[in-house]
């Protein structure tokens, strides 16, 4: 496999994040709203006392919704952008594998967004530096928040790729990854064997509960990549099938 | 180099190109002349490998573009009508970018890259976003951008689309002297923009292609006649006036007085110059003015009709729809 392609547009597209003020924007608003929530439920007057461990399983449950919403802010561009422009044109005719377009942008985005998870650290060092916690716990948290949102710029990568238009590419991702939320909130008010399938397809509740608590299970981890790889191969399918149209 | 048999393309049940057959030699410079709507584009973008053709083949290079599009990829510059440039993206960054995706080395782009920025006339723009430049700059960097990697076929759709008049001299200069280098197809709605920069032209209406070959070829086939346009002015003793003295050489079948300048009406001496039209079955143009010249008047100017090949067009194309 050649990965040459793809790290042309990798480093392409993490260029116009860089370059475009919407990247600045989105950094801005995911790291200040980290911090609020953060001084909010940990800090501030309302907070109370807690166990370290539970006020960072609190950062990342907030931190979760938050990459969530990133991720398809993101991703909507990718693609629809180049059709909106007529760049698409270049990439269709260049010697270049719908594959290879869809990984180059999709990595360039979960670089961006791992960045910008990243430069939350001060909150959980601060919780290890006044209280008592594993750093353990904080590398699992982390890589849940990247899985999810691998899995969400996957979600908005496909939508991305079915449309020109970047508001009804937001709309697509939005609701399929709202659903996938949902599936959670639904498994808990069906019956079985409903309950266990709405559970096992529900992007959030069961899967990124462990990573909350600073468990690393393999199912979980198998499951993000899994929702990842679905939706990247059905955007390079619309790609395959959108590129001699 | 390029070869088309049966080609058609439809979108739902609309047919927008075919079926179409011809070819291309290497090193030829052809125009697809036609309206707007006529499947210029279309034809175009199939031979791009950016479009698939709802049937027939389609060889470039020997190669399928169906079955080695990824291999016709490498070999052909496509600049679409509006050029496929990142607004965010310095010229040069954009170029290196293009010329990667395009398969060669980073060694090769480095060379490259200020080769055809000279070439293109775009030095001066290098580090400057895309976005920032005016649309005749935008186009010279889509010319760049299409021949970075040295292609054999460079297509180009509408390459003077929105520019000034000043600017499309410039692009076709910029044409001309690509012509040794690559087989160019470019299509157009303009008449002069073909018939100025290219060998052959393909003339296409209704996704077919109702005429081809060379401005004259076509003018000869089509025209049954040729025209010129002849202004004279009238010798003081010349015994038959420049009109008479036209309609009487042999093979001419009609004359037509266009216009008339000077002091006095044209018809007498001492008139300033006039000119007239003339029809005729061949190309009677020294016969005409040495018939003018024998019988005492000055030819000031001998031209095939200008708009000879327009005609031609117009007819082909406007008639039909009308």
């Amino acid at each position: 496999m050649n990965l040459r392609a793809t790290g042309i547009i990798f480093r392409r597209e993490l260029q116009t994040y860089v370059r475009s003020p919407m990247g600045y924007i989105v950094a801005a608003v995911v790291l200040l709203l980290d911090g609020v929530f953060f001084y909010a439920t940990a800090l501030g007057p309302e907070a109370g006392e807690r166990l370290s461990g539970l006020v960072l399983a609190g950062f990342f449950y907030n931190a979760s919704g938050l990459t969530a919403v990133a991720a398809v802010a993101l991703s909507i561009r990718l693609i629809a952008e180049e059709r909106q422009t007529g760049t698409q044109l270049l990439l269709d005719t260049s010697p270049v594998r719908d594959w290879e377009i869809v990984l180059g942008k999709f990595l360039s985005a979960l670089a961006f967004l791992s960045a910008i998870t990243v430069a939350t650290l001060y909150i959980p060092l601060l919780i290890l530096v006044n209280g008592k916690i594993a750093v353990g716990h904080i590398l699992i948290g982390y890589l849940g928040l990247v899985l999810l949102g691998s899995a969400v710029l996957s979600i908005g990568v496909f939508a991305t790729s079915l449309t020109r238009h970047q508001l009804v590419a937001a709309a697509i991702a939005a609701v399929i990854t709202g659903v996938m939320f949902l599936f959670w909130e639904l498994s808990q008010i069906v019956g079985a064997p409903l309950s266990r399938v709405f559970a096992a397809f529900a992007i959030h509740g069961r899967h990124f509960a462990g990573f909350l608590s600073g468990l690393l299970h393999l199912r979980d981890v198998a499951y993000y990549m899994a929702v990842t790889y679905f939706f990247l191969f059905a955007a390079t399918k619309v790609m395959e099938a959108k590129r001699w149209e | 180099m390029v070869q088309l048999t049966d080609v058609t393309k439809y979108y739902g049940r609309k047919r927008a190109l075919g079926p179409v057959s011809f070819e291309i030699d290497r090193g030829d410079t052809v125009g697809f002349l036609g309206l707007n709507g006529v499947g210029k584009t279309t034809l175009l973008r199939i031979l791009a490998c950016g479009l698939r053709p709802s049937s027939g083949i389609v060889t470039i290079d020997g190669l399928d573009v169906l079955r080695d599009p990824h291999e016709v990829r490498k070999r052909v510059g496509y600049l679409p009508e509006l050029p496929p440039v990142y607004g965010d993206m310095p010229v040069s960054d954009y170029l290196t970018f293009v010329g990667l995706l395009k398969g060669m080395s980073r060694e090769q782009v480095a060379r490259r890259v200020p080769e055809v920025e000279e070439y293109a006339r775009i030095s001066e723009v290098r580090d400057m976003p895309t976005r920032t430049l005016s649309q005749g700059y935008r186009q010279r960097v889509g010319v760049a951008q299409a021949i970075i990697h040295e292609p054999d076929l460079l297509i180009l759709d509408e390459p003077t689309h929105d520019l000034d008049p000043v600017q499309i001299m410039e692009m076709r200069g910029m044409i001309r002297a690509l012509k040794d280098r690559h087989t160019i197809l470019i299509s157009s709605h303009i008449l002069p923009e073909i018939s100025e920069t290219c060998d052959r032209l393909l003339i296409l209406n209704d996704g077919k292609i109702v005429a081809s070959g060379s401005e004259a070829e076509l003018s000869e086939r089509l025209m049954m006649s040729r025209r010129m346009a002849v202004t004279v002015r009238a010798g003081g003793g010349a015994a038959q006036a420049p009109e008479a003295v036209i309609a009487a050489v042999e093979g001419v079948t009609r004359v037509e007085r266009a216009s008339a300048a000077g002091r006095g009406d044209g018809d007498g001496a001492d008139a300033g110059p006039a000119t007239y039209r003339v029809e005729g079955a061949a190309d009677l143009r020294a016969t005409v003015c040495r018939a003018l010249v024998e019988a005492g008047h000055d030819v000031i100017a001998l031209n095939r009709a200008e708009r000879e090949l327009e005609r031609v067009f117009v007819g082909l194309v406007g008639g039909a729809k009308s």
